[in-house]
Parts: C-alpha cells; structure tokens; sequence
C-alpha cells in the first residue's frame, strides 16, 4: 500500500457520502472521506424529515442513539389563497409505534451523528478539506483527487462522489453537465425556536409527537414550488422553494421575499407568534427528476444522492434516496474490491442496476412527467387553490343561500376560470403524470 | 447534550446551594484593599475608580479601605499616596523598591502575596487592566482563593459577602459570583464603569511603610525596553480613548483613509471589520472583533459596518457605539447608541470637518 | 524545542443563544469552536517547532466531546494530542483548573519531557478570565509573560528569551528565562492551513485520555466544584436597553448639517469627552 492510498475516497459527508463510508468501512474498506465543512452538517440546511426505512437498512438501532427531534403523527396539506387555506389533516395515534417511520431532525446535529458512526466503523474522515479536482492515469481512468491543502494527491481504487446537488467535481471533470434551472429548485429555509411547551400547545402535540405541514397555492406567486413547516423539539423550521428557473421567467419574487410572505400568511403567521428566528439558510434541490439523472459510474469512479439527481420532488424525499444510493453503491464496491476486482465501468454498472431494482428508480420513473406538466399546467399552484378556498367559503357561510345553488355557483366558477376542457385536460394529465 | 464549558449557567443553582462556612482562620481578614496601578508616574484611573466603589463597601463593612501603592521612588509613591487619600483611602500600603521600578509580574505578585499574608483584608480589588489581569490572576493562586474577573458591579450582601457581577457571553448575561470560604475575596473591575470620585484633597490619611525584600538577581524577568504608544506608529486600537473603524461600506480601499482621517482628528485609533483585511484593504493587527482586537473606547465610530455577532463582541464594551450605515435595518443599530442613516464616504469627510471647527474653535475660546 | 499548548473548546459566541422564558444559556446544536485566542499560541508553537525542531503537544481539560477540538488542533499540524477528563472535573472555576491543568502539565512532562515554552491564550471566549493562565504558570513555577506580541528572540540552548508585551501605554521589551508561560496577544499571527498530511494524520490520531487518576491527581478536594472558592450564585439577563440606535440627523439639510447634530449629541452623551479631545487636540 502506497502512502497515502486507500480502497474508496467518498467526497463528502452528507446522507448519501456518510451511508457510502459507513457500510464501505463495515466491510473492512479502508475508506478516507473528505467532507469540506468544518464538519458534517455544517453547510446542511438545517431541518429535515428523516425516512426511517432506509437509514434502517444501514444502522438497524439508529433509534437508540440519532439525535431524533420528534415523531411524525400528523400531516396537513394545505391549499392556500391569500385569506386561508383549505386542506386535509390526518393524525393517528398508530404513528406512536415503537418504531416510527418518520422524524423530524436538525441536519446539523444528524450529520454530525452520522458522520461519528462513520469514523466509529474505521474510516478516516477528514473535514475542512475540499477535493477540487479527480486524479486520472494517462487512460483516464480515475485513480484519486486532490485537494485544496498543500501535499501530495490521493489515491484510491474508487471515488464515489457524494458531493450534493451542486456536484463541483464532478461538473469540473466533466462527468456531469451544468445544472439547468429548470431541473433545480431553490429552497430557502429559516428556524424559528420556540420553548417546547408552546409548540405543543401551538400543534396539539404531547412528548416527542410533531406535525408536518405542506403548502401550496398563491404564497409561490404563481411559481412552481411548496412551503413547508415542520415541528422540531424546541423550534419550528418553515421554508418555501420554488424552480430556479421561475425566479427569473415567472415571478417578481426573491426566494426570501416569498419566505416572508408565507410567514406573514394568516395561518402560518400565529404558529410562529413569539419566535425568534436564526439562521436563514438557502439551498439547492435537485428536481429535474428522472430524465435528469446524469451519468452514475465510470472508471473508478460513481455518484450518489443529489449529485446524481436523486430527489423524488413530488414527496419531498430525498435524504432516504441519498441513504440508500450511498448503500448499494457501498455493496457494488465492497463486493468488487474484496473479490479482487478493479472498479471498472463495466463492474460497477452493477450499483446502476442496484439502484433500477430499487424503490429509488421506480419512483423516479413514476414521476418523471410531473415537472413538465406543472411547468405547462402552471394554474395548477395558483388557481385551484383560489377555487378550492372559494368553493370552501361558499360551502360552509351559512347565508340562506340554498345548498344547491351554492353548489352550481361553485362548479360556475371552476368552469368559468378554466373551462371544462381545461379542467379536464388537467386531471388527465395529472392522472398520467401520477401514474 | 453536554455543555462544553465546566461550568454551564444552569448549574449555578446546584452551586448556590451549598452553603460554605468561613473557616476560623479567616475571620480576623478585614478591611477593603484596592490595588493602585501607578505606572510611570501615573495612577490609573480605574484605580481611583476602585477608591471611589471601595470606599461604599468599606462603609458597609464598616471597615477601612486602603490603597496598595508599589514602585521604585519613595518620594513619587508618597505623593501618590496623598491622592489616594484624597479619594477616599484611609490607609496607604506603601512599598518602595528599585526592582518594582517597573511593572512585572514576579516581584509584585511576591510582594502583594506577603502584604496580604501580613495584614489580612477580606477584599482586594484590581483595575481589570492587562497589569490588573496579569497580576492578580497569580495573586490569587498562590493565595488558593477566589478571583471574579473583569465585574461591573460590586456590592455586599446580607451575609457580609462581596457579590461581584460580571457579563458573559458577550454581554447577554449577567452573573453574580461569591468567594464564601476564602479570604480575600478577590476582583478586577472593568476600567470606567465605577464612576471616579470627585476628590477631596482636605482628606488625610495613614501611610503604612512596607519593607519589601527583593534582590534583582533574583527576578529572571528583566524589563529592558519601554515602547510607549505616543511615540509609535502602529495600532494602539485596543487603548485608545476614540476608535474610528470602517467595513465593507466603504466600497474602496481608497476610502479607508476617511475613516483615518477622522480618527486623526480626533487624536484616536482606526481599524476595520474582518474582510477589510481579507481584501488587504487594512493591515491585520486593525481588525475589530472576536477574532481581531478587542476595544473599549470611550467613542467608537462604526462607518459602513454591518455589526455581524463578530464584529459586534468585540467593540460592545464601547461607552458610546456611533454607526454609520446606508440600510436602516443593519444590526448595528440594534447595539448602536447613536446612527446616522447615510452613505459613509459622504459623511465621515464631513464629520471629520466638522469635528476639527467644533474642537479649534473650543480651543480658542477655552 | 518542546512546547505544550493549552486549548479549551469553547460554544461558538456567534451562535450563543438565551432561553427567553428561563434566562438560561441554550446550548442545542450550537457548535463548539477551539478558543480563537488559543490559537494564536498554536501557531507561535507550530512556528518555534518549525524552527528548531522538536514536538507541539496540545492539551485540554474538558468533557470527551472536547477531543473534537484537540483533534482538529492536530490538523493544523500539531504533533500530540492529550484530554484529561473525569466527572470530578465538572464545575472548575479558574483555581481549580488551574490546579488540574497544572497536573496534566506535570503528567505530560514525565511522559514526554519537560517543556520550554507552555502557551495559553490570552482569555477564553465564554468564562473570559485570562486567570488560568497566570495560575499554571504560578503552580508550575514557569516564567509568566502574558500579552506577548512577539517573540523577538529565543535561544533554546539557554534557555533565554526576549519578548514584547502589551502594557497599558506600550510595549515592553521583556528578557526572561525559560521555561515559561506565554499567552500570545491576538493578531500576532494567523493559523496556518494543516497539509494533507497533517489532515489524514490527525484523522487517525489517537487522543491520548486520562482521568484524575491517570494524570496522577490523587487530591479530589482540589478539583471541580469542591476545589473552587468562587460560587455563581446568581444568573440573569441584563435590563433590556432602549431599543435600538437614536437616530441622528434624518430631515437635515445636507451632510454637514447631519455631522454637526451628531457632535451635538455625542458630546451630550459625553460632556466630559470633549474637553479630553480638546486637550488632546492642543497638545497635537
Ligand atoms: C430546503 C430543503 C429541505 C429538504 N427537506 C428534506 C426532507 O425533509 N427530507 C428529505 O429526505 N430530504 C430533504 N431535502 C433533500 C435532502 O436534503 C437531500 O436530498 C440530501 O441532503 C442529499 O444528500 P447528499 O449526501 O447527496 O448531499 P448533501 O447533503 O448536499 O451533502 C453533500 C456534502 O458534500 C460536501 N461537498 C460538496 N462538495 C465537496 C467537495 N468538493 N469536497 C468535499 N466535500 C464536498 C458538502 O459540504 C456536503 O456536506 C431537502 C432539501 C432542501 C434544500
Ligand atoms: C469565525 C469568524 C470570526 C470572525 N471574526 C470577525 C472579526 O473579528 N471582526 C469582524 O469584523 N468580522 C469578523 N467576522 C466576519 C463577520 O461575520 C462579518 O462577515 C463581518 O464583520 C462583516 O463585515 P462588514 O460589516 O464590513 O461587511 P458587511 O456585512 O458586508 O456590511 C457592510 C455594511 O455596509 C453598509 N453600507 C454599504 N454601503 C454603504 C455606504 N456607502 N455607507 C454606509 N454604509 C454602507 C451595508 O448596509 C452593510 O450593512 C468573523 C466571521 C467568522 C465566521
Ligand atoms: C460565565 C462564566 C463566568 C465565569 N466567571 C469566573 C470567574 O469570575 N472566576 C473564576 O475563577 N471562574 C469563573 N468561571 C469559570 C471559568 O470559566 C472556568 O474555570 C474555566 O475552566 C476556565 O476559565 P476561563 O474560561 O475564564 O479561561 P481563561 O483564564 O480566560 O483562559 C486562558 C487560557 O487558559 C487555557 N485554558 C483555560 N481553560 C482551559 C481548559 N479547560 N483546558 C485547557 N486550557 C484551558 C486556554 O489556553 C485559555 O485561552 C466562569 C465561567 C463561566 C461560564
């Protein structure tokens, strides 16, 4: 073994690098990961809803030790207009199970979490490193990276690019293309700290209990995107994202302006009353969805989670997809390379299937006419939202109006502001884009 | 999670609960001492500020305050022995040396260590100065009893206890300290937050003459230069009586002189915030805050500064905060005394002229 | 050369938040920081090594997280890397860190051999003393120069130094004796960026640990709570101050006009300032 080489280099320390490093060290790999933050989570927008299942495949008992915020027993989704909002809540007590399927978490302290699991399992970690370029042989094969410190490059048999959304290396050693704004949405992201009793008076909640709401409607301004709010411990995160490209060809709106503006929404307004805010965090989401997926492996080298564009926009999943790449791309390598094999195209094409096989593909594929029929369809996160809390209104004032008539005035309306053939252009057309 | 710190604010309860008895041998420690910063002929002036606050205590106590004078000439120490008196000492410690001529930290921590062996105060008070912060950090080791640094307020309980305040956290909270079972009760205070005394120079007072034993070969430190700030050129930020800083508001490095143009003018420092000197705009040892100077000036003038957390931990301790900033929702003005909404490359200029008529024309008719 | 560093990992002041309702620090999920004071000493040492040869080992007292700090210290190329931790710890005011800094020192010179220079920072982020580096300086009977700007001359051989420290109106010009204690003034110098090496090095490091015992402190009596005199009877947030910045100058005719009413009311706020500047403004 020469000086500084080892069998995987996993550039970064997000879900999908962690999940990578973590099962490559149990496997016996040595592994060196290298995460440019000061440490892993430090550059993570801070809150997040945790999918237990796929972390579960990694570290079966994450429950006993993960700094976990709280369970999820409720979710609202909510059509808003300017006044209000109209929409579904559904709570059951069966989500206080003994092992529940989703969390709320602080990325920050998750990663941090996660990133000590990974060093415990015997991979080298180092932080406030940032690989800048892939080393390849005269045959381009990659062979290692280097990086912005001073000394010599390092080797590996294979470099699993775990580097997030916006992929520099990858992008630079033209493995990748320049992210279009079409196929990347920009969220913006604030937390708002609350002492836990008024939180769980605000939203009903008792013990580790918390709530989700998702939001859609005019707060965008006519952009495609959602707002969300979720319950941490002793804070509240709330956000809004919508597509790059609709910050320029749409809306008037700056990612923040539209933050403040959810916040002030007389429903959003009084569930954040007395709070104070820190940190204001903007982020990238990769949502091109499935026809944006790029290139996942080459020669000594392979990309998982955001950089290769594993995001399920439609669910707002996207850690568990970053998880569960960083895994079977793990189980590709470790095979390979503990059965003497070279990390070649052709051999780890196999993680490429992994991943067909998996949920992750599956759904992308599902979804993969949704942005473009939003994009056409833009009335979609505009209208009906207006049309639903007007039919809303109209239904439940009692004004000695009859309850036929309010029913033709409500289908009057919807008729008159799209159509009938547009109306129902769109739920075929959603219909396909679901299917 | 843990606190990284030994001893997090929440524990203070669990602390305050345990109820510490003076042993015997430190019931005879009596009277309030405050230590006399006299360097280079000159008495610190938060030394005569501890005079005026000891004095209060003193009362209290109904005890007596002294000074402790060190130096090397007889003759200056008793001259400064009589302002002492004249603000408020009842007694003097004087202790005339050659080798406690000038400051180090050896042969005056030895001889304060034997003074309070010999003559027992419950209270000694130290200007939080670097002189005050150096020696009484080793004063109170060798002593094995309770330093509160840096207070700003001081007082006496019903117990006959000192409770010293000081900020933490850069001034988001208070705390309130107490040394229970040991004597002296020690502190520095935080130079201009007492108010100084006016003196009055009809009070007289003891002198008690204290025979130091020290022989020069036996201080390995040896004091070879003085470079005084008055004759120097480089940044005397953290002393100075008015500090001038300028941040990224500027716009230019050309600009960085109006901000030293005024603070010429007004006989001060300048410095500026940290990407100021990322952008080589300023020399280093001119940054502002956590990770660049420390300032407490009687006037600090804030010109195209946002007032990052950073920047602001470092200059909070200023008398009067003045800002200067184009966007009237800058966080300075949430820390800020005085603003002025406004384009800084216009005012400072102004400013500057307007300062230098307001002060000529007082010196004319002063 | 050998040289010890002491390092306290401290909350980070930028993200310090206080709990509205229970006025008590909150310290969920804010980072810790090495003290930013401290390693202006990191860098001297790693300088002076750099020079003369020899090893940097850096220390702490504090809770197993705390290794996170000595680690990263690694990375900026320090040579070893020691924790002392222990429950009985908990609770240290400066005489009783002092006392069990103080040890570990004694511990790690029998190891590794006595050291010429132990560097501290000026004064810490969060208790912000500057005490407990005079008080191991004191217990180990080392040299005391505190507020070093620079090192201008050293001769390991001899054990001779020549600094300059910060006083009130200058800068002396000290000659001294090692070993001793030295805490460097900010500004000295800046942290150097660790190489690769550094990075993987201290990656892999082992921290060494020991508790009270390890470090041969038998005397519990001296240490944490029971071995600190001060007592933190009381914490509380300051009176709110009146909001925000008074407004100076807003309607006035033209900048001139805007200075003038700000002298104005800087000089009302300050009555004795001015007569200070004049004076001032005289001698010049
Ligand atoms: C506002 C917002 C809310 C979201 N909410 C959810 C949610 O509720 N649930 C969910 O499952 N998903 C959510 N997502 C998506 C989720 O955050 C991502 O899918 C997930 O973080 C992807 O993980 P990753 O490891 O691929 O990338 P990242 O988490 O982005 O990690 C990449 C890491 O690589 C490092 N890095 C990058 N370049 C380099 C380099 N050159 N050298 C060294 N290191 C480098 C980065 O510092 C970073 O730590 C959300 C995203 C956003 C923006
Ligand atoms: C670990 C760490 C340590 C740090 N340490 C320090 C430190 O010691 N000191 C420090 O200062 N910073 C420090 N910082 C940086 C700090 O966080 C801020 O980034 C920095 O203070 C901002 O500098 P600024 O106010 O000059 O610039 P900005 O934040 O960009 O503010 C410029 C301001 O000028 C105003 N402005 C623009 N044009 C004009 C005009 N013509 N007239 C008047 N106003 C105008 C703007 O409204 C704005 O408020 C540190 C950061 C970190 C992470
Ligand atoms: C809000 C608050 C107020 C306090 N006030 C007082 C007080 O008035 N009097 C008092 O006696 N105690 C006080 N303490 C306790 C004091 O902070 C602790 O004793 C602490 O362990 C060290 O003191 P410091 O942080 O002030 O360090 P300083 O004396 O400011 O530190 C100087 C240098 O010593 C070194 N150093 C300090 N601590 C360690 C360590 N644990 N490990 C390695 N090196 C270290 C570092 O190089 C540091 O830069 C206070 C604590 C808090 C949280």
């Amino acid at each position: 073994m020469t000086r500084n080489h080892f069998d995987a280099i996993v550039v970064g320390a997000g879900p999908s690098g962690n999940a990578a490093a973590y099962m490559l060290a149990q496997r016996g790999l040595n592994v060196l990961q290298i995460e440019r933050g000061e440490y892993a989570g430090s550059k993570n927008v801070q809150g997040a809803i945790l999918y237990a299942d796929a972390l579960e495949k990694i570290i079966p008992d994450f429950r006993d030790e993960a700094p976990l915020e709280r369970h999820i027993v409720e979710q609202r989704v909510w059509m808003m207009d300017d006044a209000g909002h109209t929409g579904m809540h559904h709570r059951s007590d069966d989500y206080n199970e003994d092992k529940p399927n989703r969390y709320t978490i602080l990325r920050a302290q998750f990663d941090k979490w996660f990133s000590r699991c990974v060093k415990e399992a015997g991979a080298t970690v180092i932080y406030e490193t940032t690989v800048t370029s892939l080393m390849r042989d005269a045959s381009g094969w990659v062979v290692g990276v280097h990086t912005d410190r001073n000394g010599e490059g390092i080797t590996a048999d294979v470099v699993i690019l775990a580097e997030g959304v916006n992929g520099l290396v990858g992008r630079a050693s033209g493995l990748r293309e320049e992210l279009k704004p079409e196929n990347v949405a920009l969220a913006v992201k604030e937390m708002h700290f609350l002492p836990q009793e008024v939180i769980d008076a605000r939203f009903n909640l008792k013990g580790d209990e918390g709530v989700v709401i998702e939001a859609m409607g005019t707060i965008t301004e006519g952009m495609v995107g959602t707002a969300f709010l979720y319950t941490n411990r002793e804070s509240i995160s709330v956000g809004i994202g919508c597509m790059v490209s609709d910050f320029t060809d749409v809306g008037q709106a700056t990612p923040h302006g539209l933050l403040d503006r959810f916040k002030a929404h007389p429903s959003i307004r009084p569930l954040l009353e007395g709070s104070e805010i820190k940190e204001y965090a903007a982020h990238l989401i990769p949502e091109g969805g499935y026809k944006a997926i790029p290139e996942l492996v080459g020669n000594g080298w392979l990309v998982v989670g955001d950089a290769g564009h594993f995001v399920n926009a439609v669910h707002r999943e996207g850690s568990n997809l970053a998880m569960t790449t960083g895994r079977l791309a793990a189980e590709t390598v470790a095979d390979i390379i503990l059965s003497g094999g070279s990390c070649s195209r052709h051999n780890l094409a196999a993680y490429v299937d992994a991943v067909k096989e998996s949920f992750v593909m599956k759904d992308m594929k599902k979804y993969k006419d949704i942005h473009g029929f939003l994009k056409k369809g833009r009335h979609v996160v505009d209208l009906y939202p207006r049309l639903m809390n007007r039919a809303a209104q109209t239904w439940f004032r009692v004004d000695g109006v009859d309850k036929r008539s309010k029913e033709s005035t409500i289908m009057r309306e919807a008729w008159r502001a799209r159509g009938i053939g547009g109306l129902m252009g769109d739920a075929f057309k959603l219909m396909r884009a679901w299917r | 999670m843990n606190s990284s710190a030994p001893r997090p604010a929440a524990a203070a309860g669990s602390r305050a609960g345990m109820k510490k008895e003076l042993p015997e041998h430190f019931r005879s420690y009596k009277h309030v001492w405050v230590f006399i910063e006299f360097e280079q002929g000159e008495i610190h002036p938060v030394s005569l500020e501890l005079l005026g606050e000891g004095r209060k205590l003193a009362d209290q106590l109904q005890v007596e305050l002294a000074g402790v004078l060190l130096g090397g000439c007889g003759a200056a120490l008793t001259g400064a022995a009589g302002i002492c008196h004249s603000y408020g000492a009842d007694v003097v410690y004087v202790v005339a040396h050659p080798v406690l001529a000038d400051y180090r930290n050896e042969p005056y921590t030895r001889v304060m260590t034997d003074l309070v062996r010999k003559f027992e105060p419950e209270i000694m008070l130290l200007g939080a100065t670097v002189l005050g912060r150096d020696l009484a950090g080793s004063v109170a080791t060798t002593l094995q009893t309770g330093l509160t640094a840096d207070c700003t307020e001081l007082a006496i309980d019903d117990e006959r206890s000192l409770a010293a305040t000081r900020p933490t956290f850069g001034g988001s909270l208070l705390c309130t300290i107490h040394t229970l079972n040991f004597r002296p009760q020690m502190a520095t205070v935080r130079p201009r937050v007492m108010p100084l005394p006016v003196p009055d120079t009809s009070r007289t007072g003891r002198i008690v003459e204290y025979q130091a034993e020290l022989e020069e070969s036996d201080i390995v430190t040896k004091v070879i230069d003085f470079l005084a700030d008055r004759n120097s050129e480089s940044a005397q930020l953290a002393f100075a009586d008015v500090a001038v800083a300028g941040g990224l508001g500027l716009r230019s490095a050309e600009n960085v002189s109006l901000v030293r143009d005024l603070a010429q003018v007004l006989g001060g420092d300048w410095g500026g915030s940290r990407p100021l000197v990322q952008k080589g705009w300023i020399p280093s040892d001119r940054q502002i805050g956590q990770t660049g100077k420390t300032i407490r000036p009687r006037l600090y003038i804030a010109a195209g500064i946002s007032g990052a957390i950073q920047h602001r931990v470092g200059v909070e301790g200023s008398d009067l905060i003045v800002a200067i900033n184009t966007d009237p929702n800058a966080p300075i003005f949430e820390f800020a005394h005085l603003g002025v909404v406004g384009d800084a490359t216009v005012l400072l200029p102004a400013l500057t002229e307007a300062f230098r008529s307001r002060l000529a024309v007082n010196r004319l008719a002063g | 050369m050998r040289i010890f560093v002491c390092i306290k990992q401290v909350p980070d002041s930028a993200q310090i938040r206080v709990h509205p309702v229970t006025n008590t620090i909150m310290r969920q999920g804010v980072p810790t920081i090495i003290n930013p004071y401290d390693l202006f000493g990191l860098e001297e040492a790693l300088r002076l090594r750099d020079r003369f040869g020899g090893e940097v080992t850096v220390m702490t007292m504090g809770p197993p997280m705390a290794s996170d700090s000595l680690r990263k210290a690694l990375t900026y190329g320090a040579d070893r890397a020691v924790l002392l931790t222990d429950r009985f710890f908990a609770g240290s005011d400066t005489l009783a860190t002092s006392y069990a800094l103080a040890n570990l020192i004694q511990k790690a010179s029998d190891n590794w051999g006595k050291p010429d220079i132990v560097f501290c920072g000026k004064q810490t982020i969060d208790g912000d003393t500057a005490q407990v580096g005079p008080g191991i300086a004191r217990r180990l009977g080392l040299t005391q120069l505190t507020y070093v700007s620079s090192i201008d001359a050293i001769d390991p051989s001899h054990g001779t130094i020549t600094v300059r420290r910060r006083a009130d109106h200058g800068v002396q010009v000290l000659q001294s004796r090692l070993p001793a204690m030295i805490t460097m003034m900010e500004g000295s110098n800046e942290i150097r960026r660790g190489r690769i090496e550094d990075a993987l090095r201290a990656a892999s490091a082992e921290v060494v640990q020991w508790n009270a015992a390890a470090a041969g402190i038998t005397d519990l009596g001296h240490c944490g709570l029971r071995g600190s005199p001060t007592v933190v009877k009381k914490v509380f947030a300051p009176p709110s101050r009146e909001e925000k910045a008074t407004l100076v100058g807003e309607g006035a005719a033209n900048p001139t006009a805007v200075a003038n009413d700000l002298i104005t009311q800087i000089f009302a706020r300050q009555p004795v300032l001015e007569g200070d500047l004049m004076h001032a403004a005289a001698r010049h």
